[in-house]
């Protein structure tokens, strides 16, 4: 037996003539345009946000900088981590859910398609909503975690922190509804033969984080809540003076804050985990450990909150156990980072460009958890809490970690979505200067850190040594930019004119590299009949046989219409998108709450009327034609 | 490992190899045979579970913690004015709303099994009565409604006892806490008074009892969760 028992039937990589019109893409409800939709918004808020970024740091490039008031400044770094989590790499991470979890289980489309292009539309306008003021200098100004009371009327009396309020509500209805559609999803739609230990290790750790999107979020949406009332309707939940507790937001907040952090992680562990044995052609070493150490982040993720709240004085039995979790916490994760290693050991090695960047997660994230693991000491983080070491050691996970992870998912996919490679060629050139950046930018802030720079200062002065880690950190941000601009380069060129992909082009192991690249609507022909975790690899009797397949030989073959097969394919439905906007305009009727009363419930009531009567729409039209 | 084929080749029909039970949501193959729509709300039903804990903790820190009253159990004397308010929560009113709330369950129950048997032959009153899911899904609806009414009337004599969301600590987090279970109340109100709806309009088949199964259990959810508020709010001093 020379390769698998036989070559994928249906290969091509041209597909049938594709409707591309505007209204197909706004009716939409196949999950790889959605997962596409995902990936360009993701993307442009990614740029969004790094060009906050930018400003910032040309803002502290020399001490005493007027390059932004600090008014704007507040705006910047508020306005920088809120896109980055909420709007940027979340979104990006759900890119690769739809696209990929119903292809990696053998599946036609999620659970429910309707729900996931609402979840779409809920996301990308609600982004718009809480991005767009900052063009009027109105953005939220009270930091990505708006501490409370300090983010209640009393003290940010402006509008700009009802826009942080409402939009993060909205954001928060997104990412639910999308973690119901995906655990079911995983649960119930899955091909004969995949069982829950066979599914690819990018499935489970997403299924993994839709666990704690669904528990971590109802917790800050009833923290906004109350943030809400408060703000508009007068209620004492963070009013000191009428006995609230200064700590309820903050226990609130980082009951989702910390799970959050595993939510943006754990799909780029997941995508690192396909691509460092496809390009070692090994199996990846310890599956099930694998496995058992992503629920394990998960569980434990829920444990270690008040970490984050050292310095406010919680007691030393608190502090004690929760720098226990925390240390508790850096084993499945150590464990992760082995059997990458021991993935790559003794495998035939290819550096790809995604490879390279699955290579630099390893050591990146590893030094952002290693300055993780120092903040579990109380007593050191109370030297390092509010400083530059913080910005480092979570730039170091976050940029280093999730970013690294989903760009190496990007080269790594790029095929599979679109037919076309991305160019290796420019691909080097945003690798490298990207890695230089980053820690060019991010390595000197621990030193500004130690030495005593609080984060989020907007001016600071000369001759505290800040000077040369300042300067540093600013030409990294520029290399970044240029590494950024190479990547946008490559996606433009590559999307129309790459070099042709065939069905399996780097010889990688599961059921998404069985089907035409990129996949026909309804992915499979016949549902697969799964019967290892590595369908397209022959191991048996430890010898790897791997199917490869390239352009040539799969050119020109006719891949049916899902018409020709009989498959009924769900319709498109406008719905989705008209509920999406209901609920946002529903939303921006609190924005006049004080002012103009009438204004602010006739526009709530509209949007009520408008979100309600579309979704009884959607909900009494059949998904698909009757066959 | 074990030796493998690829997956998409043809195998004939899509039957044979029955590693997992081929069963049907809406005409589709489902890994567990099991509809869709009911794992789901499954699912939502666990994240609820964590927006009514978060709610409810809340409540429960802030007890106590209220400089100023009305209190829920205990007199309070307004140091200003010398105006004495008495402890506000009337529970044998709320005792009352809980059970028919908790009937609305019973009806729920009922009105389900009348669904799935639809087409079993009914030949005493006693049967027919049981077999009408109209009866059961409007004695649902009414309770819920009872149990709404309830709530309004205890919320408006409140504010005229002087106890509104805004008064004190106390009153908001009691508010917003019974506020929202109201909320979803209403909600499976509007839910249960569509599939009365449907009902009229062509009749609950059995095959659609999955519609109202969905419907059942978050209506027994909500009735859960105000055992835990009765409890832990009314009943607690």
């Amino acid at each position: 037996m020379a390769t698998i028992a036989a070559a994928p039937p249906y290969t091509d990589v041209r597909p049938q003539a594709v409707d591309n019109s505007v209204w197909s893409w706004l009716t939409t409800v196949d999950h790889k345009r959605i997962g596409a939709l995902y990936l360009v918004s993701a993307l442009f808020f990614f740029i969004v946000g790094g060009l906050e970024a930018a400003v910032m740091r040309a803002q502290l490039m020399r001490p005493n900088g007027t390059v932004v008031s600090a008014e704007m400044f507040s705006q910047l770094f508020t306005m920088h981590g809120t896109t980055m989590v909420f709007l940027a790499i979340m979104p990006l991470s759900a890119a690769f859910f739809n696209f990929l979890i119903p292809l990696q289980i053998g599946a036609r489309d999620v659970a429910f398609p309707r729900l996931n292009a609402f979840s779409y539309w809920v996301y990308v306008l609600g982004g718009l909503f809480i991005s767009f003021p900052i063009l009027f200098g109105l953005a939220p100004d009270g930091g990505w975690f708006g501490y409370a009371p300090l983010s209640t009327k009393a003290y940010s009396p402006q509008i700009n922190m009802d826009f942080w309020v409402l939009g993060l509500q909205i954001l928060g209805i997104s990412s639910l509804a999308a973690a119901f559609n995906f655990i079911t999803t995983v649960i119930n739609m899955r091909a004969p033969g995949m069982s829950m230990m066979r599914m690819p290790i990018f499935t489970w750790m997403s299924f993994v984080v839709q666990f704690l999107v669904a528990l971590a979020f109802p917790v800050i949406t009833v923290a906004l809540v109350f943030l809400q009332f408060d703000r508009f309707f007068g209620t004492n939940f963070y009013t000191i003076a009428k006995g609230a507790d200064p700590l309820l937001w903050q226990h609130l907040f980082w009951v989702f804050g910390h799970p959050e952090v595993y939510i943006l992680i754990l799909p780029a562990f997941g995508l690192v985990s396909e691509v460092l044995p496809t390009f070692s052609r090994k199996p990846l070493f310890g599956y099930p450990v694998m496995v058992y150490s992503g629920i394990l982040i998960g569980f434990l993720g829920f444990g270690v909150w008040a970490h984050h709240m050292f310095s406010v004085g919680m007691g030393p039995i608190a502090d004690a156990v929760f720098s226990l979790t925390t240390m508790l916490i850096a084993i499945p994760t150590g464990v992760k980072i082995f059997n990458w290693i021991a993935t790559l050991w003794g495998g035939q090695i290819r550096f790809t460009v995604a490879m390279k960047f699955g290579v630099a997660l390893v050591g990146m994230f590893t030094m952002g958890g290693i300055s993780g693991v120092m903040h579990s000491s109380p007593p050191a983080d109370l030297q390092q809490t509010d400083t530059y070491f913080v910005v480092a050691h979570f730039h170091y996970v976050l940029f280093g970690g999730s970013m690294f992870g989903l760009f190496a998912g990007l080269y790594y996919y790029f095929p599979k979505f679109t037919g076309r490679f991305l160019s290796e060629k420019i691909g080097e050139w945003h690798f490298w200067l990207t890695l230089l950046g980053m820690n060019l930018t991010f390595f000197p802030m621990h030193f500004s850190g130690l030495l005593g720079m609080p984060r989020r200062v907007y001016q600071y002065d000369a001759g505290q040594g800040l000077e040369l880690f300042n300067m540093m950190s600013t030409m990294g941000t520029l290399v970044l930019m240029f590494g950024t601009l190479f990547l946008v380069i490559n996606l433009f060129k590559s999307w129309k004119g790459g070099e042709p992909a065939s069905s399996n082009p780097w010889g990688a192991a599961t059921l998404e590299w069985t089907i035409p690249s990129p996949p026909p609507d309804y992915n499979f022909a016949e549902l697969p009949q799964v019967k290892s975790r590595y369908p397209l690899w022959n191991m048996k009797g430890g010898e790897k046989l791997v199917h490869e397949t390239t352009y040539a030989e799969e050119k020109g073959r006719h891949i049916p219409t899902a018409k020709e097969l009989g498959i009924v394919m769900p319709n498109p439905s406008i719905w989705p998108l008209v509920c999406a906007f209901g609920l946002i305009v529903m939303f921006s009727g609190l924005l006049f709450m004080d002012t103009k009363l009438m204004v602010a419930i006739a526009t709530m009531l509209t949007g009520s009327a408008i979100w309600i009567g579309s979704l009884y729409k959607w909900l009494l039209t059949p998904l698909e034609d009757h066959h | 490992m074990t030796a493998t084929t690829a997956p998409t080749t043809a195998h004939g029909d899509g039957h044979s190899h029955g590693d997992a039970p081929h069963a049907h949501g809406g005409g589709h193959y489902t890994s567990l045979g099991l509809d869709s729509r009911k794992i789901a709300i499954w699912t939502f039903i666990g994240s609820e579970c964590m927006l009514f804990a978060s709610l409810i903790s809340t409540y429960l820190i802030y007890k106590g913690r209220s400089p100023e009253g009305p209190f829920p159990h205990e007199t309070w004397t307004n140091p200003m004015t010398g105006e004495v308010f008495k402890p506000i929560l009337n529970i044998p009113v709320t005792s009352a709303s809980t059970f028919v709330l908790l009937m609305s369950s019973l009806a729920m129950v009922l009105a389900l099994a009348a669904v799935q048997n639809r087409h079993v032959p009914k030949v005493t009153t006693g049967q027919k009565i049981l077999g009408s899911s109209k009866l059961w899904l409007w004695m649902t609806c009414l309770l819920g409604i009872g149990f709404l009414g309830c709530q309004a009337y205890e919320f408006t004599s409140f504010i005229h006892e002087g106890l509104t969301i805004r008064t004190n600590l106390f009153g908001s987090s009691f508010f917003t806490l019974t506020g929202f279970h109201g909320a979803h109340v209403t909600a499976g109100v509007i839910w249960l008074f569509t599939l009365l709806a449907i009902d009229y309009k062509r009749g609950l088949q059995p095959e659609d009892a999955t519609i109202v199964d969905i419907a059942a259990l978050y209506w027994h959810f909500v009735d859960v969760v105000w055992i835990a508020i009765f409890t832990l709010v009314y009943l607690i001093k």
